[in-house]
């Protein structure tokens, strides 16, 4: 895929950052309003696919290897099991969570009924937003930047 | 080839029958039946996973295994398109 004219990548680079903030705040705010790793993964990611299409797969190709990407995306996937096995650890249960009520991080518990928004509550899930969030981010990304790197290259690898 | 053609027919007629007899088996429109889980995530989600967002504590604490396996099939699908686009040098 060959870079595009300078309006596309004007373009681009304007709406760029506002697409990855975008992302990290609906994975953030994961556990409070609608949305949560998947979702937000998958903004971050196509806001990486539009500077794909401006700039073209080898500008990107050069900056980013695959290969970190894949590592980032098995840390994703190693954090998740981790935060799900503490759950064994701790409360007995797969996927228990440990740290809801206790206090610490994320452990305020929210008075019953409608309240107003509390960063510091949900136990492990924010955790496992995070985690799920850097392995949608890296997943997403690194299947359209191949995908995209092996339309345009004769022959790549190794 | 013709026994080909009649197993297709034979399994589609099946699927077809099973489909079928599902449709009379549907809960009403508004009417959702039976909503004992439903009615114990609502009422006790902020005591026990402690968060607002009751969606979030099913998809993430109450159906773990279900996330877990979605992030399975994001990690095969991942694996599969590095597999199948790489180009060895010659």
């Amino acid at each position: 895929m060959t870079e595009m004219t300078k309006i596309v990548k004007t373009l681009a680079n304007i709406l760029f950052p506002f697409t990855v903030i975008f992302g990290l705040y609906v994975i953030a705010h994961g556990h409070l309003t609608p949305g949560g790793g998947f979702q937000g993964g998958a903004i971050v990611a196509s806001g990486c696919a539009l500077l794909l299409v401006a700039y073209g797969s080898r500008w990107v190709f050069t900056r980013i290897k695959e290969k970190r990407l894949a590592a980032f995306e098995s840390i994703g996937a190693i954090a998740f099991i981790t935060v799900a096995l503490l759950g064994i650890v701790f409360s007995m249960m797969f996927f228990g969570n440990f740290l809801a009520g206790s206090n610490l991080l994320f452990g305020t518990t929210p008075a019953t009924g409608s309240t107003l928004a509390d960063f510091n509550t949900g136990g492990v899930l924010p955790l496992m937003n995070f985690a799920v969030g850097v392995k949608v981010i890296a997943g997403l990304f690194v299947i359209v930047l191949i995908m995209a790197y092996a339309s345009s290259a004769k022959e790549w690898g190794s | 080839m013709e026994k080909r053609v009649i197993a297709g027919a034979l399994a589609l007629t099946i699927i077809a029958v099973f489909f079928v007899f599902s449709i009379f088996l549907l809960h009403p429109f508004g009417d959702p039946g039976d909503v004992q889980m439903d009615d114990h995530i609502i009422v006790n989600t902020q005591n026990e996973t402690g968060t607002n967002n009751a969606v979030t504590s099913i998809v993430f604490d109450y159906r773990g295994f279900d996330t877990l396996g979605e992030a399975t099939i994001l990690f095969s699908a991942v694996a599969g398109v590095i597999m199948i686009f790489r180009r060895v040098k010659e």
